[in-house]
Formats: C-alpha cells, sequence, structure tokens
C-alpha cells in the first residue's frame, strides 16, 4: 500500500529549479533513505512531501488521512522560552503523563521530562523530537537528516532504535541522509537524488550504480584513496568493532566492482 | 479608603496587565519586541486622525496600530530589509501624527497624556474599554494557546501539524493592536511596547513553562502598576513612567542570581 508519493515533482525556489521530475513512492511499513550531496534538494523534498514547499509542476499525493511523524532537522529552542521537554510534547496536541512518560522511554529518554528544552544535547533533542513524532501514531516517520551534529556511536545508536520502533508500530520511514554507509544496513531501499532521482534501489544496488559513483565520486581512485585513508584512521584510533567492520566492507565492495 | 481616581487608575492597570502578560510573552519569545514599538509609534497618529474626524480616540489608535502592525509583519515576512523598514515606518508614523495634531485647529490637545498616558485620569467609560478590550486579547490568546505556542516554538513543526503560521502570527499582530489601543491612555504610546515587554522578560526567571511565564508577567506587572501608582502618589511623579520605572526595578530584582528556575 504506498503512503505517499510524489509524481513528476518539481519545485522552484524563485528562478531556481531546485527539483524536477521527481518520482518516488513509500509503501507501508518500509525504510526509505533519501541520499543526496549537499544543495541536491533532499531536505526541500521531504518539506515538499509534508506540505511545506508547493509544487511548481506534478504533485504529491498522500493516503487520504494518513498519520505522518515529522522530525525536523534541528530545533533551535531560544532560552527565553521556558519549555520542558514534558511540555512540548504537548504541541499542538495535548497528551497525557503516562502516554508521554512511555513515549520518552521508547526513545531511550525516560526522565528528561522535566528538563528544559533548551538545553538538551543534540542526541536527546533528536529522540524528544522522536518520542514527540510517535505520539501521533504515525503511520509513516519523515526525519530530516536526523543525526546531524551526533557523533558516529550516537548515530548509529539512532539508527538502531528507528529500526526497533518500525519493527514495533510498522510505520513505514522516511529519512534524509548524505552518508550512504550509515544508513546501508538500516534502509530498506535508497533514493539517489540529485535535483533530480539518479538512481534508486537497495542500498547494495545503489552503491554500486555509476550515477551513485558519479555523484559521490567513491569509484574513482582518488575517493578510494581517501576511503581507505579514512578506514585506516578509524582501525589507529580503535573505534567500536561494528564501525570498523562496517568501513572495511565498504571498502571491500568498491575494490571488487 | 483611597480616592476614586486611583481605584479607576490601579483597575485600569490590572485591565491592561491581563492582556499586556501573555501577549508581552509571545512578543518576547518571537522578539518582535520592536515590532510592539512600531505599533505603539504609529497609535500617535491613530490620535491625530481620530481628532480630526470626531471618533473615539481608542478607536482611532486601534485601527492605526492594526494597519502598522500588519504593514510591518508583510514586511518583516521578506527578511533583510524588516529591521530598516520598522525604522522607517515606526518613527515616520510618530512624525507624521505629531504634525497632524499640530494642523489640528481649535482643538487643545495635551499631547503629552497620549505620549505618555494618564492613568489617573481614567473614566469608567475607559475602564470599559480596557477591561473589554483586555479580556478579548486574554480570551483571543486563550483560545489558539496551543497554536500560537506551538507556532513559536517552530514554524515546520506547527505547518507539518497543519497549523497555519502566518495565521497565528496574525492573531497575534491583531491582539497586538487592541493592546495598544487600550493601553494608550493608561502609559501612553512612548511606553506601551515598556508594559508588554519589561514584566515578561522579569517573568522569565521564574516560570518553567510558557504557561508560568504568562502568569508570572501579569503578576509582575500588575506589582509594577500598584508601585508605579503608589509612588506617583508619594513623590508626585508622572504616574505612566512611574508604573514603568517600577516594572525595570523589578526587572532588576529579576536578575539577580539563583532564582533563575531553570
Amino acid at each position: 500500500m504506498t503512503l505517499i508519493e510524489a509524481r513528476g515533482l518539481a519545485v522552484r525556489h524563485g528562478a531556481l529549479s531546485v527539483l524536477r521530475d521527481v518520482d518516488i513512492a513509500v509503501e507501508a511499513g518500509e525504510i526509505v533513505t533519501i541520499l543526496g550531496p549537499n544543495g541536491s534538494g533532499k531536505s526541500t523534498l521531504v518539506r515538499a512531501l509534508i506540505g511545506l514547499e508547493p509544487a511548481a509542476a506534478g504533485a504529491v499525493v498522500r493516503r487520504p488521512g494518513l498519520r505522518i511523524g515529522y522530525v525536523p532537522q534541528r530545533l533551535q529552542i531560544d532560552p527565553v522560552l521556558p519549555l520542558t521537554v514534558r511540555r512540548f510534547l504537548s504541541l499542538p496536541r495535548r497528551v497525557g503523563d503516562a502516554e508521554a512518560a512511555a513515549a520518552l522511554e521508547r526513545t531511550g529518554v525516560g526522565g528528561l521530562g522535566a528538563r528544559q528544552m533548551s538545553v538538551l544535547s543534540g542526541g536527546q533533542q533528536q529522540r524528544v523530537l522522536l518520542a514527540r513524532a510517535l505520539l501521533g501514531r504515525p503511520e509513516i516517520l519523515i526525519l530530516d537528516e536526523p543525526t546531524q551534529g551526533l557523533d558516529q556511536i550516537g548515530e548509529a545508536a539512532f539508527y538502531r532504535l528507528l529500526e526497533e520502533v518500525r519493527q514495533e508500530s510498522g510505520a513505514a520511514v522516511l529519512m534524509v541522509s548524505h552518508d550512504l554507509h550509515v544508513v546501508m544496513s538500516t534502509s530498506d531501499r535508497v533514493i539517489c537524488l540529485n535535483g533530480h532521482v539518479c538512481c534508486e534501489g537497495t542500498p547494495k544496488v545503489v552503491s554500486a550504480a555509476p550515477e551513485y559513483r558519479a555523484l559521490f565520486g567513491h569509484g574513482t581512485g582518488g575517493a578510494l584513496a581517501l576511503y581507505r585513508h579514512e578506514h585506516d584512521h578509524d582501525h589507529d584510533h580503535g573505534e567500536g568493532p561494528h564501525h570498523h567492520h562496517h568501513h572495511h566492507d565498504h571498502a571491500h565492495e568498491v575494490e571488487d566492482a | 479608603m483611597p480616592d476614586d481616581f486611583l481605584i479607576r487608575a490601579a483597575l485600569a492597570g490590572i485591565g491592561l496587565m491581563l492582556a499586556a502578560g501573555p501577549l508581552g510573552a509571545f512578543v518576547v519569545w518571537r522578539r518582535m519586541a520592536y515590532m510592539g514599538d512600531a505599533t505603539a509609534h504609529a497609535a500617535v497618529l491613530g490620535v491625530a486622525l481620530a481628532l480630526a474626524t470626531e471618533l473615539p480616540v481608542a478607536f482611532g489608535t486601534g485601527v492605526v496600530a492594526l494597519a502598522m502592525a500588519l504593514a510591518v509583519a508583510g514586511l518583516s515576512g521578506r527578511g533583510r530589509t524588516a529591521d530598516t523598514a520598522l525604522g522607517v515606518l515606526a518613527h515616520s508614523a510618530l512624525a507624521l501624527g505629531l504634525v497632524a495634531v499640530s494642523f489640528l485647529k481649535g482643538v487643545r490637545v495635551d499631547l503629552s497624556a497620549y505620549l505618555f498616558g494618564d492613568v489617573l485620569s481614567v473614566t469608567r467609560g475607559d475602564l470599559v474599554w480596557i477591561w473589554g478590550g483586555a479580556a478579548t486579547v486574554l480570551a483571543l490568546l486563550a483560545w489558539r494557546w496551543n497554536r500560537l505556542l506551538t507556532a513559536t516554538v517552530n514554524e515546520e513543526l506547527a505547518q507539518a501539524a497543519g497549523l497555519d503560521p502566518r495565521r497565528e502570527k496574525l492573531v497575534l499582530t491583531l491582539a497586538l493592536a487592541l493592546v495598544v489601543a487600550v493601553a494608550i491612555k493608561i502609559v501612553g504610546a512612548l511606553l506601551v511596547a515598556a508594559m508588554l515587554i519589561i514584566p515578561a522578560a522579569s517573568a522569565r526567571a521564574f516560570a518553567r513553562t510558557p504557561e508560568a511565564m504568562a502568569a508570572w508577567a501579569v503578576g509582575l506587572g500588575i506589582v509594577a502598576v500598584l508601585g508605579g501608582l503608589w509612588a506617583s502618589l508619594g513623590f508626585d511623579t508622572p504616574a505612566g513612567p512611574s508604573i514603568v520605572a517600577a516594572a525595570a526595578a523589578i526587572f532588576c530584582l529579576s536578575l539577580i542570581p539563583g532564582r533563575s528556575a531553570r
């Protein structure tokens, strides 16, 4: 069942064409990642799907009555606005205390209810935003670069949490990332975007696609060297085994191809 | 037993703060301080127009303040020139108002009453207008409270939840114009913005939630009104500025460290 889709979508900012001919669809229960370099229109696409950007051509079609849980990139809460986490969860729809506590517990920030929003760390804030999105019992979660500002360990933990949430609630997940290897294990499908959809498929297929290589340059010798360097670097500093393994796999694939 | 005029003055000030407290909190949260200023300055032009057309002064100030607030809101939506546009609009409106008043032949206008307020001459009729206006603003804010707050926290989140941030901004703009029209008699055009911003800014130190901050703003504002009136009587100082000075003193107290309820 298709929850949300873009059909021939184009978005312009003034004279600038940000997106053109974008056809994407998200089915119930799947995790889809939109991948693209800076300025490729990833955030614009997400905003258009939610209805924050008008379509210059084409259309966004949502299943009637679709419940969307939106997690923005980063929330700047001015310290002049006193706002506890608990109060924030009741915006704009008021929720009960038990429900709010359960949502915070689920996203791993139980006990932060009385904390001020403006003093949360980046990781805590993302989890609070996710908790708020979950309170609306979404059929699809839409996240715009949810792990920006998190370190790699925090990033991995956040993606694991997303996968758990998907399994428990059955909600589809549509998210934006700029980095394939961190979302590789989590995503069912990857959409490569650079003003238009360049390529689409499972993470493995996309990472081998020439369009993807062209966009991210991972197929060239220079980038490969850079990748190996990263790999060595990680190894030297003895970061988590999962991470190391991951890099290794990726470099290996590129070499094979 | 205090004199009748003093009771009326106190009631007028309390009525004003019931609306100005919560609205002032939004003005502070949304960084609209200068917009409050601009709206208040424009009210002087409203006074002149009202006197010229023999309409009620409160009506004239309300209409011009609203027009001003809409103009400012429209301009500030366009980004970088908003700050300059505000400065141009605010001071032009004030100057135009002062010039227009001087053209009014045969009308002896005590302009300082509109610039600095004349709370001690508030009549029963004024009280009805002030409390009616304040109740309207308060009802408007209470009705849309959660929506206004969501749009203030983050416009994208509000939009994603199906709200229209521009509509919420318009509600605040309307409320602002009404409060200015109500307050011009009490503290005057030049000091209206002060009673919006200073009590709300002082309230931040005592509040952990938005609702608490709005309530504290009302409470601290009322203390400032009563304190200012008392000082005005005791030291024979002008009432409007005395009220604002009392609010400023409270703000200084709120800065004392250790009170912050973070």
